[in-house]
């Protein structure tokens, strides 16, 4: 039996011993991945397996086992590759049989040829994804998934990732592939400009991972949806049910770290030649560009297994379903109602002693679309928070702290100059033929905090007017519309949006509440970075769970009270048939919703809908007051 | 050896019955060539493999399918007659063999070469070296003289003959298509092609394969799975039949045929290792297209010592340049002459999945096309083309410094034939392009649906069924989605009848008009969605554009054009400005769009309905006005709208009752649950798609007779208060509105019933828009003459005002028109104008109380 160490260092040997052991029968594909899946199955094997998420890609050894968490942001064409293949040594005629799966290169010996036309190749079809990291994952979800990690990075001294260390670590990573850095170096010295190993040097100090462009061509962009994103972006090889992945998705995949340099010399050698076969000339350059980049830049991941993930928050179990988990989930729920009152009350000091705005502010952090009937989506609750201080330290505290409380978000400052210039709808790109990102390409219950009140009179483009359009739509319909130049395609999100602003937001929101500060703290920076300080890391921790577990919890309504709803709604469309409309019964039914998930309740009570309807007059009075403190706001 | 193969090899061996050899069908496929020529005659010597028929695969009746051994030298002699022995070319593969030498009766035709099935010939070869040696072309039967194409179990003398009597015999028995104008359809329709191309001289014979398939099952697949082999025995086979029938006839070239419409494919995403090297057909929109690339076919070179010259044939890209003058036995002596060598075109088409064919949530495969000659420069970016081909894979080049190979192949299709899906849309009316192909099964389940006596109410209902009741406003948009029956009249100088249907929406801001409009816009395959607050007349029409590369003009469509055979929905209607929906004028009756500007005039078809929803001018509905007023639109704009509903808030308890158990039950029922208890969107789509395409229905006798019935009512209602209350609009729509319902039931004839909901669904968004609100008359005149209902009022009364005074006046039975004038203006405290005076006198004239003659008025 082959000890931990291979199936984490060395897979391909693994995969070689069952491929040899059941050759004739194509069932030996099916045999490897129920292998992994067995291995990781194992106590806190998972945790074992070095992530592409915290460690930089030179650190991880070529061909071994790694994991990566990310979300996929494009998706290529099928490829065929040779799933088997036959290696012939001219001399002796000797035939080798060997496997294409899991690999970018056919390998063969070096007095060995590849038989092109032997009877035995067989071909097969896999897919390959872009990914990137998960955009916009709090710091502290890196952390949380780094701190829980056993992985011995490097084969000799733990990995620290610091300047001096990596020489070292290169050296013996050359004498273990001497082979393949003489290629490499072959391949970045061969070339004219001379320059490149200096360059490299200062790219890596700053960017904080391993970029070798080895024609120094412009640097590649990695496509990162939100802009100052790190991380490394992977192609992402899927060998089985692909079709059940979408853009959009998060994924956790387990697979073969490829960073070959071969792939990179062979790219160059097409690109060099000036006698180009018309076959291979068919891709531009630039599509050449980013379909094959440097694999030092974007690593190869070929995977064995894959699954999509409920959820990137670290402190809850990955899935849910499972037995283990549920009394996870039933423990947390025992104690449900403390920790909510504490959420409750550190909102409450972080919105200026304003509890009714912290109380739907909790309602709209575990909102998530649950169902869409045609093409409305329910659940979502884009909540716009007005009447915010016009200063920038209000609102950016108040990102701080949610973005201290979920796993992704991202603070959108809606300046004129960032609508006018900034990406926001994703488009196709034809010429390099890939989906360029934008920043509404984000995974799913990411936090959106539009702050509107970065935004001054001005002139608005014709982009500009187009993403305003565009995050109308996101906050309306819950989908983007990306543009495929030709046509426009509708990709359905999931994103939770917090719109701050001063008066009533420009963008449509589903329920306005408006700030009314108990207490106006002399220093506003001060008070407010101090409140994050005073709360003790296992209560933070208690936050981050109490949030994303409730989103995943499942709700109804009894008949009883639907009949008790259906009454008093009829009751108040007779005493004021003016002010209540359909939009308020569908705004107290989610007010009543997510109040129930809030404390644990799974079914509508009674009471909690009176407190529904409670809050909801509280709000509207809140408005109506305002409405008159400043006559012409409508 | 590093010269890559052509293809990969396949995992069909089993699949194709050459199981019990397994190497064979590979050799002869992908074979390094050069070596083969002049090892042809060393070839006998060798060991032969043992290349079979199976039985499984041979065809032929009575053909005992006997192992092939023999060598060449004898294969020669066993050639069937219809080959032309003395012919070198029978050494060849089919397709050189045509193109080599010309026939007999072909002779003087030049032959042009099929890049499209460019390395047939040499895949065709042999692979010497690792299979040892192997025929060609095929192995022949002792008995029976078959001969089978190597790898395959195509016998070329039988497929020709075969595809012989196709052409000759098939005589298609249903007409549906488009490019059947002028064909007799009694004679065979392949031998007309074939007059046709004598007669126009384009020397290509377009092939629909369902057309081969219901003549010879066998043949059709034979053409799928082995085009390579077969449509050179097509070419040959077609070229025969036409130089028999006209020796004289002047071609470019000689006939290529290009078979389409393969049933094989037709999604993108569906495309796998096994469709390599098969005909495929698959439709998508084409993103992007290169510059011609002209590619060498044939190397010419000349001999610098003797003047000795050779041609070479190109091999998947490579010259196998001689080194060696075979003249004058000079090493290194021979020197390619471009201008002497052949070229052909090629040009690189990139084809993305058409929008529609994708999965939710995906991006869009592409796959790469290669045209060739004729169909370079073919299609343009944007165009929606479906194509037929033949799909290749090629290993990516062996770099001969690095043993190892990139282990992935490319792939691409070899374009055949291109078919525009939308070519058509600037031009004539052709629904066909865009008929859906419905499976059977699917036929027969929306036809079992349609006999369902509440189809009508059970299709309306599963429209938006989360937009709470207004059902009639459903039901109006159902008929639109299926739209009247398309009248010609174009040859009594009426032009065409719209058959579209157009809906207001109108009411309180909050009713979902918006997301009503959502709906549709997702249900229909031609939805444009617009805001007007946000288009343009530009955006809604067309513009012209100077391409920046070719400083071409290019016309470019905006919502209305590209929503042609759609549905344009447009949002906030009434905040669009005056000149945009001046633009809807013509759109919306003639359904058309002219253009004339920057040097192109035109007109283009914009055959959409339209779907609009305004909000009233006050924000809330007052219903004390009339719609006109309430909204502000011009009345020449709302009365080309066959239906204009209200969308208000209705106050009632009972309502409010069922509106909240609605509402609550979006709130906790879960997806599957909510998917079982609707028509799915999808069934209802393809219902929409199906009634469209094949369900024409005209009016029948009694329907007619209930129209003009409905239609004098309308009328007479009018005339009773002087004024008329319908127009032949209104009667034009109540026919749109009844063909629609029957369209409904999938029936072919307008019956009674259907005039009946038309006249209802008519009257009831008539009772809604059309009410004036001071009497409560259903009044169309509101819509058609914009007269607003105070001016109306005030007439009323005016009127009276002039009986009492005409009345007070005693017996004279006539009296001076002035004069009335000013003693009415003296009796009244407001002003009055003449021309309110002229419409008193008008009103009292209606009925039949005065009559003006000139300057008098004479009582009656």
């Amino acid at each position: 039996m082959p000890c931990v160490a291979d199936w984490l260092n060395n897979p391909f040997s693994i995969v070689q011993d069952i491929f040899a052991q059941n050759v004739p029968n194509s069932d030996w594909e099916k045999k490897v991945t129920e292998y992994f899946k067995e291995k990781l199955k194992e106590n806190n094997a998972t945790n074992w397996v070095p992530s592409l998420n915290d460690v930089p890609v030179h650190y991880l050894k070529p061909n071994s086992l790694v994991k990566f968490r990310c979300m996929v942001q494009d998706m290529f064409d099928p490829e065929f590759y040779m799933g088997v293949y036959e290696t012939v040594d001219p001399n002796t005629n000797a035939r080798v049989l060997h496997f294409g799966k899991y690999r970018d290169v056919a390998e063969c010996g070096p007095q060995q040829e590849i038989d092109l036309n032997s009877s035995q190749t067989v071909t097969s079809e896999r897919q390959t994804f872009y990914c990137v990291p998960v955009p916009g994952e709090s710091a502290w979800v890196k952390e949380a998934y780094i701190s829980a990690s056993q992985a011995r990075v490097s084969p000799s001294t733990s990995y620290t990732p610091s300047r001096h260390k990596r020489s070292y670590e290169e050296d013996e990573d050359m004498d273990l592939h001497p082979s393949k850095q003489k290629e490499q170096h072959m391949g970045s010295g061969g070339d004219i400009h001379g320059c490149v190993e200096p360059k490299r040097l200062e790219t890596e100090a700053s960017a904080g991972h391993h970029l070798i462009s080895p024609n120094c061509s412009p640097p590649l962009d990695l496509n990162f949806p939100l802009p100052g994103e790190k991380g490394p972006a992977c192609l992402v090889k899927v060998y089985e049910s692909w079709d059940s992945f979408k853009v959009n998705d998060v994924l956790e995949v387990y697979g073969i770290l490829s960073v070959d340099p071969v792939l990179s010399i062979v790219n160059n050698e097409e690109r060099d030649s000036s006698t180009l076969n018309a076959v291979e000339s068919m891709d531009t350059a630039e599509e050449q560009r980013v379909h094959s980049p440097p694999a030092s830049l974007v690593p190869r991941i070929h995977v064995i297994l894959a699954q999509k993930l409920q959820h990137i928050n670290p402190l809850l179990p990955a899935c849910l379903n499972e037995e283990e988990s549920k009394t996870f989930v039933s423990n947390f729920m025992s104690e449900l109602s403390p920790v909510r009152a504490e959420l409750l009350g550190f909102l409450t000091h972080a919105l200026l002693g304003d509890s009714l705005a912290a109380e739907y502010l909790i309602l709209h952090l575990i909102s998530t679309v649950y169902a869409r009937r045609d093409v409305l989506p329910l659940g979502k609750f884009t909540v716009n928070l007005s009447g915010c201080p016009r200063n920038n330290i209000f609102t950016e505290h108040i990102y701080r702290i949610i973005q201290q409380l979920v796993p992704a978000s991202y603070r959108l400052q809606m300046t004129i100059e960032n609508m006018n210039h900034s990406r926001f709808i994703p488009h196709k790109d034809y010429t390099a033929n890939r989906l360029v990102s934008g920043v509404l390409q984000l995974a799913s219950n990411t936090s959106l905090v539009v702050d509107e009140t970065q935004l001054e009179q001005g002139q608005l483009d014709t982009k500009g007017v187009h993403n305003v359009t565009a995050l109308g739509n996101l906050i309306t319909w819950q989908k983007v519309d990306y543009d495929f130049n030709y046509h426009q395609m509708e990709f359905p999100c999931n994103i939770n949006v917090l719109i701050t602003s001063e008066g009533r937001s420009l963008l449509p929101s589903d329920c306005q509440v408006h700030l009314q500060p108990q207490l106006i703290p002399p220093n506003m920076e001060e008070y407010m970075s101090s409140l994050l300080t005073a709360v003790l890391p296992s209560v933070l921790n208690k936050f981050r769970i109490y949030l994303s577990l409730l989103r995943l919890l499942d709700y109804s309504i009894s008949e009883e009270v639907t009949k008790a709803v259906e009454e008093d709604f009829v009751e108040m469309r007779k005493n004021d048939p003016e002010s209540v409309t359909a939009d308020d019964l569908h705004r107290t039914l989610l007010v009543a919703r997510f109040l129930s998930l809030s404390v644990g309740q799974t079914t509508l009570s009674r009471e909690r809908w009176l407190r529904a309807k409670q809050l909801e007059a509280l709000r509207k009075a809140r408005l109506q007051q305002q409405k008159c403190v400043n006559g012409n706001e409508l | 050896m590093s010269s890559p193969a052509s293809t990969p090899s396949r995992r069909r061996g089993s699949k194709r019955g050459r199981g019990s050899n397994p190497s064979t069908p590979q050799a002869a496929r992908s074979p390094p060539s050069q070596k083969r020529r002049t090892d042809d005659s060393t070839s006998t010597g060798e060991l032969q493999p043992m290349p079979t028929s199976p039985p499984a695969d041979l065809q032929s009746p009575g053909g005992p399918d006997a192992l092939f051994s023999s060598p060449p030298q004898f294969q020669h002699s066993a050639i069937p007659l219809d080959f032309d022995i003395s012919s070198p070319l029978t050494y060849g593969t089919p397709s050189s063999r045509v193109e080599g030498t010309p026939r007999s009766g072909v002779r003087g035709t030049p032959v042009r070469q099929r890049p499209d099935l460019g390395s047939v010939r040499k895949a065709r070869q042999v692979d010497l070296h690792s299979d040892g040696p192997a025929e060609d072309i095929a192995s022949d039967q002792s008995l029976g003289q078959k001969l089978v194409i190597w790898g395959t179990d195509v016998n070329v003398a039988s497929c020709k003959e075969k595809f012989q009597r196709f052409l000759q015999r098939f005589i298609d028995p249903v007409r549906k298509e488009d490019e059947d104008i002028g064909l007799d359809l009694s004679e065979p329709r392949y031998m007309q092609r074939l007059e046709e191309i004598n007669m126009i001289g384009e020397p290509f014979l377009n092939v629909n394969c369902d057309h081969l398939r219901s003549f010879d099952e066998n043949l059709y697949r034979q053409l799928i799975c082995y085009p390579q082999e077969v449509i050179p025995t097509f070419d040959m086979a077609a070229n025969e039949i036409f130089f028999d029938r006209y020796p004289d006839s002047i071609l470019e070239h000689q006939i290529q045929v290009r078979p389409y419409n393969a049933l094989k494919t037709t999604n993108m995403r569906n495309l796998n290792p096994e469709d390599i090297d098969q005909l495929i057909t698959i439709s998508g929109m084409v993103i992007r297209s290169s510059q011609l690339i002209p590619e060498m076919q044939e190397a010419f070179f000349k001999c610098q010592v003797c003047a000795f010259t050779t041609r070479v044939e190109i091999d998947r890209g490579r010259i196998a340049e001689p080194s060696v003058c075979k003249n004058c036995n000079t090493v290194h002596s021979m020197v390619l002459i471009h201008n002497r060598s052949m070229f052909s075109d090629k040009q690189m088409v990139k084809l993305q999945e058409s929008p529609e064919d994708m999965p939710a949530g995906q991006t869009p495969h592409t796959v790469v096309l290669f045209a060739h000659n004729d169909l370079v420069d073919k299609v343009q970016p944007g165009d929606r083309i479906t194509v037929t081909g033949i799909y290749r894979a090629v290993p990516i080049r062996v770099n001969p410094r690095i043993s190892s190979v990139k282990s992935i192949y490319n792939t691409h299709i070899d374009v055949i034939h291109y078919r525009k899906t939308d070519s058509k849309r600037l031009h004539g009316v052709d629904e066909e392009a865009e008929q859906k192909i419905f499976t059977e099964e699917r036929v027969a389940m929306l036809k079992e649906l349609s006999k369902k006596i509440d189809i009508y109410d059970r299709l309306s209902s599963a429209l938006a069924p989360t937009i709470y009741e207004h059902e009639d406003i459903k039901k109006g948009i159902l008929l639109q989605l299926f739209g009247g029956s398309r009248k010609d009249f174009t040859h009594t100088g009426r032009g065409n009848f719209r058959a579209e249907i157009n809906i207001l929406l109108c009411g309180d801001p909050g009713t979902s008009k918006s997301q009503l409009l959502q709906y549709v816009y997702n249900l229909v395959p031609r939805g444009q969605y617009t805001s007007g607050r946000g288009s343009s007349a530009v955006g809604l029409t067309a513009y012209v554009m100077k391409d920046p590369e070719t400083r071409q003009l290019v016309l470019q469509t905006g919502a209305l054009v590209l929503s042609d055979n759609g549905i344009c929905c447009i949002d906030e209607f009434d905040k669009m400005n005056e000149s945009t929906r001046s633009v809807l004028h013509e759109v919306m009756e003639q359904q058309t769009l002219s253009i004339a500007k920057a040097g192109i005039i035109c007109q283009l078809n914009a055959r959409t309905s339209i779907l609009a929803a305004a909000n009233p001018i006050e924000s809330q509905w007052n219903p004390k006005k009339t719609t006109i007023e309430n909204i502000q639109l011009p009345h020449t704009l709302l009365s080309r709208f066959d239906l204009i509903f209200l969308m208000l808030d209705p106050r009632d308890e009972a309502y409010d009752r069922r509106l909240a158990r609605h509402l609550i039950s979006l709130y906790y029922q879960t997806e599957e649950k909510i998917e079982e208890e609707y028509m799915d969107m999808a069934v209802l789509r393809d219902y929409i798609a199906y009634a469209r395409s094949y369900v024409n229905p005209r009016l029948s006798e009694e329907a007619g007779q209930t129209l003009i019935e409905a239609y004098v009512d309308m009328r007479k209602i009018g005339s009773g208060r002087g004024m008329v209350s319908a127009y032949p609009r209104q009667l034009e729509s109540l026919i749109r509105l009844a063909e629609a319902h029957a369209k409904v039931r999938f029936s072919e004839k307008v019956e009674t019933v259907d005039v009946e909901e038309a006249k209802r669904l008519h009257r009831e968004a008539l009772k809604q828009s059309a009410t004036d609100p001071r009497t409560g008359i259903v009044d169309i005149s509101i819509l058609t003459t914009g007269m607003s209902a105070t001016a109306r009022k005030r007439r009323e009364e005016l009127a009276q005002a002039l009986r009492k005074l005409i009345q007070s006046k005693g017996k004279s039975p006539s009296l001076k028109y002035q004069q009335l004038f000013d003693d009415l203006r003296a009796q009244s405290d407001t002003a009055i104008t003449k021309e309110m005076f002229e419409e008193a006198l008008r009103a009292l004239a209606d009925d039949d109380f005065l009559t003006v003659t000139g300057k008098t008025v004479r009582l009656l």
